[in-house]
């Protein structure tokens, strides 16, 4: 493989995808370096699924260009398809048809014979736990299995590069797992994952490179530990026995912090956002020195609206139904 | 999970070479095969539909047409077997416009194949179920007293012809199937163009009966042709100037809604 040489997966240059006025995605420039699982972060309607379906050959781009896997997304469409896969957010597989039968398909489609494409199946049914569901209908699937034959018919070929499009939506919390199990199963043995989230929890447990987009737009990027630190509104919370404890932390941290403390007196706790974590651990060690005693204490992880609180100063732009279908 | 074998699976050393066009049609019919085969009631209408419909028409209006329903149904059957035909060339677009919707379409388009293969191997299945009603409705025809006076091979030329035209018509659904956003108003579009083309044409009764102006649009309608086509065909009489404008609208029609449905195909939005 001569490709194998070339360090990105994804060169995309101030790509810009207008559907009339609306412009989808507005100058998106990015580069996805290989074996990576690079996470695209961003509310509904942000435009993560109209950036992978123009990377995935899907869409032409009304202005910009880009290179996939090394080959040039609007003239070398062809080669792009044969090293890249889509399991879009919907059905990505013929529900009429049993999970077996869609693998079978898809691997017809590719190129295996009949032989090996059934062989194939099997191989992927037994991989991705779906042996007992092999003959029933795809539309009779939980969600996660769903899921499951979605991404089993990705892989087929083993393609070089994976398009994931929000791919634990709406799954139970053990069927997330078990695709995010697949995912780095997959990143292990070399494939590229490029995948679309709403949750900074799953771009943080699986991304080894973060791109937040909002309204078309990427907003920031880097590792989850550099987004997190360039956010930094970590949250300090901690839990006391009774009032007075509460009182006497309140003063002492309204002197530790810039920030004065958030103060939930029917819970009994206090809750301090800080920039530099040691601070927590100062915060605990004073109120020892102090003789207060500490119920229960947590950190918690900025979630996807601190994120977009602080970079764009404005909560997650939720757009609901309408641009969902972009 | 087990790990062991989900990593096996991943690393697939070989990949395999493209398939070739054939191959990828072929293997799409296959998958319309398979989803006849799950729900069989698919098939109404090309079984169900041409039966009523021969029926209906030869009872109701034989003895008005023609005086006995014995000599309209001789007239007739021909007519009904272009109008089913062409009726049951719409639902390859309704087809192609769930696919589009449920999402899947993505994948077919994401996928490195010959990509009109999408629609060819769903138009070869078609053509077997156009092939079926045609069966259908000349044995219920032969049944109920039909006979051929070109006999048996200008019954197979005459379906033949049909078989033809309907492929090209099939263009026209792909196309609207691909533009059109749902599938109630692909249904509506479908039946506005349908009746008026069906209907006003020589498939019921001779147009010599009709108002001038009537007669100037049925006159210019295809389907005029092919029904006059496949009853010269099937009690043998010299046709082979309707099958040469037949043959120039088929083209035509390959030519424009081919070319239209790839341009669509290749830059949906």
């Amino acid at each position: 493989m001569e490709q194998s040489n070339k360090t990105y997966a994804v060169e995309a240059d101030q790509l810009v995808k207008a559907f009339g006025k609306e412009r989808a995605v507005d100058g998106i420039s990015l580069k996805v370096p290989k074996g990576i699982v690079y996470g695209f972060l961003g509310p509904n309607g942000a435009g993560k699924t109209t950036m992978i379906r123009m990377l995935a050959t899907l869409l032409k781009p009304t202005e910009g260009h880009a290179k996939v896997m090394g080959y040039d997304l609007a003239k070398e469409a062809d080669d792009v398809r044969q090293s890249i896969s889509l399991t879009g957010q919907f059905a990505s597989v013929d529900e009429e048809l049993s999970g077996r039968e869609n693998l079978i398909f898809i691997g017809r489609l590719v190129g295996f014979t009949r032989k090996e494409a059934k062989s194939r199946a099997d191989e992927l049914l037994a991989a991705f736990n779906l042996q007992d569901a092999a003959k029933r209908q795809v539309k009779k699937y939980s969600g996660g299995m769903r899921r499951r034959i979605d991404i089993a018919a990705s892989i087929v070929t083993s393609p070089e590069l994976l398009f994931l499009d929000e791919p634990t939506t709406g799954l139970d919390p053990r069927s997330r797992n078990e695709v995010w199990d697949i995912v780095r199963a997959l990143v292990k043995n070399g494939t590229t994952v490029f995948l679309t989230t709403q949750y900074l929890e799953e771009a943080d447990q699986l991304a080894d490179l973060i791109g937040v987009i909002d309204r078309g737009v990427l907003i920031a990027e880097g590792t989850s530990a550099e987004l997190k630190s360039s956010i930094g509104v970590r949250s300090l919370i901690i839990e006391f026995e009774d009032e007075q404890d509460l009182s006497k932390a309140e003063s002492i941290f309204e002197g530790m912090f810039t920030q004065p403390p958030e103060v939930d007196r029917d819970h009994l706790s206090i809750s301090v956002t800080m920039k530099d974590q040691s601070k927590a651990a100062k915060a605990i060690g004073e109120l020892a020195n102090q003789q207060i005693a500490v119920k229960d204490f947590s950190m918690q992880q900025p979630s996807l609206d601190d994120v977009f609180l602080t970079i764009t100063g404005k909560p997650a732009q939720e757009e609901g139904g309408e641009a969902n279908g972009e | 999970m087990e790990n062991n074998s989900l990593e096996k699976s991943i690393t697939l050393e070989k990949r395999p070479s493209k398939a070739s066009p054939m191959n990828a049609a072929l293997t799409f019919a296959w998958r319309a095969l398979l989803r006849i085969r799950y729900v069989p009631e698919q098939l109404f209408d090309v079984t169900v539909f041409p039966i009523i419909f021969l029926l209906m028409f030869t009872y109701l209006f034989g003895g008005a047409i023609s005086g006995s329903t014995g000599e309209y149904l001789d007239f007739v059957l021909p007519g009904i077997l272009v109008m089913t035909v062409a009726m049951i060339t719409m639902y390859t677009g309704l087809d192609l416009n769930k696919d589009i919707e449920k999402g899947v379409f993505d994948r077919f388009r994401s996928l490195p194949i010959w990509q009109p293969s999408v629609l060819v191997g769903a138009l070869l299945v078609d053509v077997v179920r156009y092939s079926l009603a045609a069966t259908i409705m000349v044995t219920l025809g032969y049944i109920l007293g039909f006979r051929a006076e070109a006999g048996f091979s200008g019954i197979v030329l005459a379906v033949l012809v049909i078989l033809f035209f309907a492929f090209s018509l099939s263009w026209v659904w792909t196309m609207l199937g691909i533009v059109v956003r749902s599938e109630k108003a692909l249904m509506a579009i479908s039946m506005m163009l349908l009746f008026p083309l069906t209907f006003l044409s020589s498939v019921f009764v001779d147009p010599t009966t009709m108002p001038n102006w009537l007669q100037y649009f049925v006159d210019i309608n295809p389907i005029t042709f092919v029904v006059d086509a496949s009853r010269g065909l099937i009690h043998g009489y010299d046709v082979s100037s309707e099958l040469m404008i037949i043959t120039y609208i088929s083209v035509g029609l390959i030519a424009v809604f081919g070319t239209l449905t790839m341009y669509f195909f290749r830059n949906k939005n």
